[in-house]
């Protein structure tokens, strides 16, 4: 009997490690930022490009930062969601375009309905560099004092929604700054 | 899509001006030529792109990860590599450059992971496995070794032995 033990226990312990590498998704790299102030920047608004807008503007407010374009396709899987978050008043979403054209950008929002608070425009992708956006949609979650507290990397699902991002807010928002 | 009467106008343009035609020809292909320039160097510092070059095939693109950033054509590998030659030209040192997209992108993007708690079975775990297979392997074999006895054969033994291995190595030249 002795003798399958082992043979037994080096297949169980690789399966396990299969089992576990199946269910990871490379695409999903952990981001450095999450618990690190979000990176300032100062840019045009989508709709007023001669104002300007910096994340500094938002301290004292749990808000999310959700990069978007109207070329992203994942993004219209995402949108009726963030449009849906947005009707319950839950904390502000502003929408990063991340390297769009302004009229395209519009049209979108236009045509498939403008869950944003304000966008913000990113036509050079620069921005998208400081918070280490390698593909859009990407959303972070932002606390009062100005820190990164989760990064939703693809689009928001109902799930990561239900499961990790509103309790999160909902403790956040508790805090005092 | 094609006109009939266009063809018709055509046909009878070719048959009537056939040296009209070779002149048209002639231009399309001069306009071709003058629009043909020599290929343009991607930078006019070519120290700078060396540096580019040697520093983005450390890092891995994000959007093809098999690929490095040097030789990615995603769009973002792109912007990177705009971001890296101008901060070449800031005069940063490759440290400094690695140092800013490891801030962004976390470790992942080197293609030589830094030693840290976390990365020692990365960096230790295939040397461990070589050395527990050695172990287990001297195991194995000093174990075999122990339930090897001799053993002594009479003569007739001796003589059947030679037969039978000699039976096998005729049978052996037979199938050859």
């Amino acid at each position: 009997m002795s003798r399958y033990l082992l043979p037994l226990g080096v297949f169980i312990v690789l399966v396990v490690f299969l089992a576990l590498g199946l269910s990871l998704d490379p695409h999903e790299v952990p981001s450095p930022l999450v618990g690190k102030p979000a990176p300032a920047f100062e840019r045009p608004q989508l709709h007023q490009p001669e104002l300007k807008f910096s994340p500094a503007e938002m301290r004292g407010k749990v808000w999310l930062l959700n990069v978007w374009a109207s070329w992203c396709v994942s993004c219209r899987q995402e949108h009726p969601l963030l449009v849906e978050l947005a009707e319950a008043k839950v904390l502000p979403i502003y929408g990063l375009d991340y390297k769009d054209q302004r009229g395209d950008a519009l049209k979108w929002l236009h045509d498939f309905g403008d869950p944003y608070t304000m966008s913000i425009s990113d036509s050079d992708g620069r921005v998208g560099i400081d918070y280490g956006v390698y593909g859009v949609p990407e959303t972070y979650l932002i606390d009062k004092a100005g820190t990164i507290r989760y990064k939703q990397i693809g689009p928001i699902t109902r799930e990561a929604l239900n499961d990790k991002i509103l309790p999160m807010v909902k403790e956040l928002q508790l805090q005092n700054l | 899509m094609t006109n009939p009467a266009n063809n018709q106008v055509l046909s009878a343009f070719i048959r009537v001006h056939p040296r009209l035609l070779l002149l048209f020809v002639f231009f399309a292909f001069m306009s071709a030529a003058s629009l043909a320039k020599e290929a343009v160097p991607m930078a006019a510092d070519e120290q700078v792109e060396q540096r580019l070059i040697s520093i983005s095939e450390e890092m891995r693109c994000l959007v093809c990860q098999n690929e490095s950033l040097a030789g990615s054509h995603a769009e973002l590998a792109e912007d990177l590599r705009r971001e890296i030659r101008e901060q070449i030209k800031q005069g940063k040192s490759n440290e400094d450059i690695m140092t800013f997209m490891v801030s962004r992108y976390g470790d992942f993007v080197r293609y030589r992971p830094p030693l840290k708690a976390t990365t020692l079975l990365l960096w230790f775990g295939p040397g461990l496995l070589l050395v527990i297979g050695i172990v287990v392997l001297l195991i194995y074999l000093r174990r075999r070794n122990a339930r090897l006895v001799e053993v002594n054969l009479t003569p007739d033994e001796q003589h059947k032995v030679d037969l039978l291995l000699k039976g096998t190595t005729d049978s052996a030249k037979v199938k050859s």
